[in-house]
C-alpha cells in the first residue's frame, strides 16, 4: 500500500508527511507522559504508601507539565571543562534514538509510518544508537562519577544487545518475517493446534523469549535492577549527573519515551500488537480487515503497551540493583545460553509442524 | 647453575627489558575518586577517599571531622541539666539513647539512683529509640542498593514510634527527657495501650522487610560474602553493636553489663550470626528490632508504681570524682567518661561514640571491594555522621 488511507480517506502526499512527523511527534511523546504520570508519580506513590502528586490539575494530572515548567526555567549549565559541542549533543542522541525506534512501530492495518521488510533488525539496531549518546554524555561531562556510569552504560548495553536480539530470533523464526507489521498478522490470523479464539500470541508459544525480552529490555532501558549506569546511590546520577534544564528533560523524557517505544516493541512482538485475533470478526488476512481498525488498532497496541510498562515499572520499583559483574554473568552465563536453547527447540518444531 | 653465554644473558636482558616496556605501556593510571562529603550514599558529610583502579578499590580512607560540632568541649560550659539537650544531637536518630548513659553516670557520682518505675520508662524509651533509629536502617539499607520502595515503609512505621516517643516526651527527635534522678514526667493516660498496637506493627514491618528485601536474590548477591570481617578483627578493631555481634562475638551490654535499667528483668535474646559479612550485620539488626519490641512489650506490662524522680537538690552540683558508664546504643557501644571537679557543670566529658570506633576498620574492610559495594559496606555498617564526629 502506498498510500495512507484513514477512514477510506486518501491523503495527499505532503499531508502524509506531515502526520507522520506529528504522529511521530505523539507516539513519542504520549506514552511517555502517560508513563511518567500513571506509573512514575501514581502507581509508585500507591505502591509506597504515599499519595503522590495532588495539586497540579484534577488528581496531580498536570503535575508533568508543572515539572517541565520548571525544568525549562532552570540554567542550562554546562561544566567548564567538558567538551561542550559533544556535551550538548548527546542528550539529543538518545532522544534521536527513541524517534528513530518508533518509525518501525504499525500502529494499525494502514497506519505505520514506515511498512519496512526488515523492521525488527532495524528497530534492534537503531535502539543501540542510545548507547553512543550515553557514553558521549559519560565522557564529555568532564566528572569522573559521569565517566563510571557512562562505561558501565557501554558494557551494559552492549552485554543486553545480545540476549534481546537471540530472544527476538525466536519470534523471526515462528512468524517467517522480519517486518513487524507481518508479525502483528503471524499472530493474530494463526491458531495453536487448530484453535483459533486467541489467534498465536507468541507470549504464549515463545513464552522464554519473552521472558528473556523484558529482561533485557529492563536492562536497555537501564531500570532497576538493571541501573547500575544511574545509581544514585553510588554515582550520584551516573551519566546524567551534569545535566540540568531541558538537556536533563530531554534524558528524562528520552527514558520513559524509550519504555514506551520498547514496551511497543514487545507488544507488536509477543502480544499480537495492534490486533484482535482475526477469528473474532472472520477476517482471514491484512486486507481483509475492516477501516476502523485504523483508529481501534492504536488503542488497543496503546492498552498493551501499558500492560507491558506496568511490569517493567512493578520490577523497577520493588528491587534492589545488581553489581555490574553480576550483571555481566547474568547476560553472558544465563540469558544468553537460555536464548539460544530457545532459538534451536523453535527452529526444530517449526521444522516438524 | 648452568653458566649463561654473553649472548643468551644479553638476550636474556633484552627479553626482560621488552617486557618491562609493554608492562608499563599496559599499566592504566589509577583515579582518585572522592565519595562525599557530599554525595547521596555517605547520609551526612562523610567523605571517602578512594583509589580506584577500573572499579576496583586499591585504597579507601575516611575523612572525618566535616560536621565535628565540638560536644565535649561545650560539655564543659554548661551545667549538668543542660548537657543533655546537647548530647541528643549526637546520634540523632535515637536521641534518648544518648542522655542515658550521660545522666547514669552523673548519678553515680552523686550516688543516687533513680526510682523503679523511672527505671522501667527509661529502659522503655531506650528501646523506643532503638526501634526508631534502627527500622530507618533498614528502610535505609534498600535506597542504598537500589530498592526505593522500603525506605518508605520504614518511614511510615518509624512514624507511630515516633509519635509514642513524643506523647511521653513532648519532642519527636531531641526528647531531653532525662533527668538527674529519674524522668522529668510520668506516662501519659493510654500510652501503654497505644504502645502495645505499635509494637504489633512495627513487628509486621519486620516481617515485610524481611520478605521484600532480606529474601531478595538480589539484595543476597550484593550483600552475602561482601565486606567479611572476621571475629578477631572485628574485635581488634574495637566494633561493637551489631556489627561486632554479626562477626559472632556475643557481647551486649545491655545484658553483660550491671546498671540501673531495667533490661535484666524481662526476658530477651542477644542474636549473633557467624558470617560476619554485610547481610549478617543487617540481620542481626532487624532481629535486634524484633527483640526490642518484645522487651517493650513486656515492660509495659510490668510497669511498678511509684514516682519517677528520685529526691535530688534543686541545683545540682555532682561531688568530685570520675565516672565511666557506657550502655548498648543502637550504633553499638556508647559512654560517657565524665570528670567533675564539684561544681555545677562537668570538668570535662570524653565521649565514646559508636560509629567512630565502627568506621576506623573502613580502610581495612575496603581494599579490593567493587564501587558498588563501598555502598553496601559503608550502608551496613550503618554509622550516623553525627555520632562519628561528635
Amino acid at each position: 500500500m502506498s498510500t495512507l488511507s484513514v477512514l477510506a480517506i486518501d491523503i495527499p502526499y505532503w499531508a502524509q508527511s506531515l502526520l507522520r512527523v506529528l504522529g511521530g511527534l505523539v507516539a513519542v511523546l504520549l506514552p511517555a507522559g502517560t508513563i511518567v504520570y500513571v506509573f512514575l508519580f501514581k502507581m509508585m506513590s500507591f505502591m509506597q504508601s504515599r499519595l503522590g502528586p495532588m495539586e497540579a490539575g484534577p488528581f496531580g494530572s498536570l503535575q508533568l507539565f508543572a515539572e517541565v515548567g520548571k525544568w525549562l526555567q532552570k540554567e542550562d549549565i554546562c561544566p567548564e571543562r567538558a567538551d561542550k559541542f559533544i556535551f550538548k549533543l548527546a542528550p539529543l542522541i538518545v532522544l534521536a534514538s527513541t524517534f528513530l525506534l518508533v518509525a518501525v512501530v504499525p500502529f494499525g492495518p494502514d497506519a505505520w509510518f514506515t511498512n519496512f521488510e526488515a523492521g525488527i533488525f532495524y528497530a534492534l539496531a537503531v535502539s543501540s544508537v542510545s548507547v553512543l549518546g550515553i557514553l558521549i554524555a559519560g565522557w564529555a561531562s568532564a566528572n569522573k562519577y559521569s565517566l563510571l556510569g557512562g562505561l558501565r552504560a557501554a558494557g551494559q548495553l552492549i552485554a543486553y544487545e545480545l540476549p534481546m536480539v537471540l530472544a527476538v530470533i525466536g519470534v523471526v523464526i515462528q512468524a517467517g518475517s522480519m517486518n513487524l507489521q507481518d508479525i502483528v498478522v503471524a499472530q493474530n490470523a494463526g491458531s495453536m493446534f487448530g484453535w483459533d479464539g486467541v489467534g498465536n500470541p507468541y507470549v504464549l508459544t515463545q513464552f522464554v523469549g519473552f521472558v528473556v525480552f523484558m529482561v533485557a529490555v529492563q536492562a536497555e532501558l537501564t531500570q532497576a535492577p538493571f541501573d547500575m549506569p544511574i545509581a544514585e546511590s553510588e554515582l550520584v546520577s551516573g551519566y546524567m549527573t551534569e545535566y540540568s534544564g531541558f538537556r536533563f528533560l530531554i534524558f528524562f523524557i528520552g527514558e520513559f519515551a524509550t519504555a514506551g517505544v520498547f514496551a511497543m516493541i514487545a507488544s507488536i512482538l509477543f502480544l499480537g500488537g495492534w490486533g484482535v485475533p482475526f477469528a473474532w470478526f472472520g477476517w482471514s488476512d491484512i486486507d481483509s480487515i475492516d477501516n476502523w481498525m485504523n483508529i481501534v488498532g492504536p488503542l488497543i497496541l496503546f492498552t498493551k503497551m501499558m500492560l507491558v510498562v506496568f511490569v517493567i515499572m512493578w520490577v523497577r520499583f520493588s528491587y534492589p540493583r545488581f553489581r555490574e559483574d553480576q550483571l555481566q554473568r547474568f547476560a553472558w552465563k544465563v540469558l544468553i545460553p537460555i536464548s539460544l536453547v530457545n532459538i534451536m527447540v523453535t527452529a526444530i518444531l517449526k521444522v516438524a509442524f | 647453575m648452568t653458566m649463561l653465554t654473553d649472548r643468551q644473558q644479553l638476550s636474556y636482558i633484552a627479553a626482560q627489558a621488552a617486557d618491562a616496556r609493554v608492562n608499563l605501556e599496559l599499566e592504566t593510571e589509577g583515579m582518585t575518586l572522592n565519595i562525599g562529603p557530599q554525595h547521596p550514599a555517605t547520609h551526612g558529610t562523610l567523605r571517602i577517599i578512594a583509589r580506584l583502579d577500573g572499579e576496583q578499590v586499591v585504597w579507601a580512607e575516611p575523612s572525618c571531622g566535616y560536621m565535628h560540632r565540638g560536644y565535649e568541649k561545650l560539655t564543659e560550659v554548661r551545667t549538668f541539666p543542660q548537657v543533655t539537650a546537647l548530647i541528643n544531637r549526637i546520634d540523632w536518630l535515637g536521641s534518648f539513647a544518648n542522655e542515658v548513659p550521660f545522666i547514669l553516670a552523673a548519678e553515680k557520682l552523686m550516688g543516687i539512683e533513680a526510682p523503679a518505675r523511672a527505671q522501667h520508662i527509661r529502659t522503655i524509651l531506650f528501646e523506643l529509640s532503638r526501634i526508631a533509629n534502627v527500622s530507618l536502617f533498614l528502610g535505609d539499607l534498600g535506597v542504598q542498593l537500589g530498592a526505593i520502595t522500603p525506605v518508605f515503609m520504614a518511614f511510615r512505621d518509624r512514624e507511630y514510634v515516633l509519635n509514642l516517643i513524643e506523647g511521653a516526651t513532648g519532642g519527636r527527635f531531641h526528647p531531653n527527657f532525662d533527668r538527674i534522678g529519674g524522668l522529668k514526667d510520668d506516662l501519659p493516660a493510654g500510652w501503654i495501650d497505644e504502645t502495645r498496637t505499635v509494637m504489633k506493627k512495627l513487628r509486621n514491618f519486620c516481617d515485610e522487610i524481611e520478605n521484600l528485601l532480606f529474601g531478595n536474590e538480589i539484595f543476597q548477591s550484593r550483600t552475602r560474602g561482601i565486606g567479611v570481617i572476621p571475629r578477631d578483627v572485628a574485635m581488634q578493631y574495637g566494633l561493637s553493636g551489631a556489627n561486632l555481634r554479626a562477626s559472632g562475638v556475643d557481647w551486649d551490654l545491655r545484658r553483660d553489663q550491671s546498671l540501673p535499667m531495667a533490661w535484666n528483668k524481662v526476658d530477651w535474646k542477644v542474636w549473633t550470626h557467624n558470617d560476619g559479612d554485610s547481610f549478617a550485620r543487617c540481620w542481626v539488626r532487624l532481629q535486634e528490632v524484633r527483640e526490642s519490641t518484645k522487651i517493650v512489650d513486656q515492660l509495659i506490662e510490668t510497669l511498678p508504681a511509684g514516682p519517677v524522680m528520685t529526691k535530688v537538690p534543686r541545683i545540682i552540683k555532682v561531688p568530685e570524682g570520675e565516672a565511666w558508664v557506657a550502655t548498648e546504643n543502637p550504633l553499638g557501644e556508647m559512654g560517657y567518661y565524665v570528670v567533675s571537679k564539684g561544681d555545677l557543670g562537668p570538668f570535662r566529658v570524653k565521649i565514646r561514640s559508636a560509629s567512630f570506633n565502627n568506621m576506623s576498620i573502613t580502610p581495612w574492610l575496603l581494599k579490593g571491594v567493587y564501587v558498588p559495594d563501598i555502598i553496601t559496606i559503608l550502608a551496613s555498617l550503618y554509622f550516623i555522621l553525627g555520632d562519628i564526629d561528635r
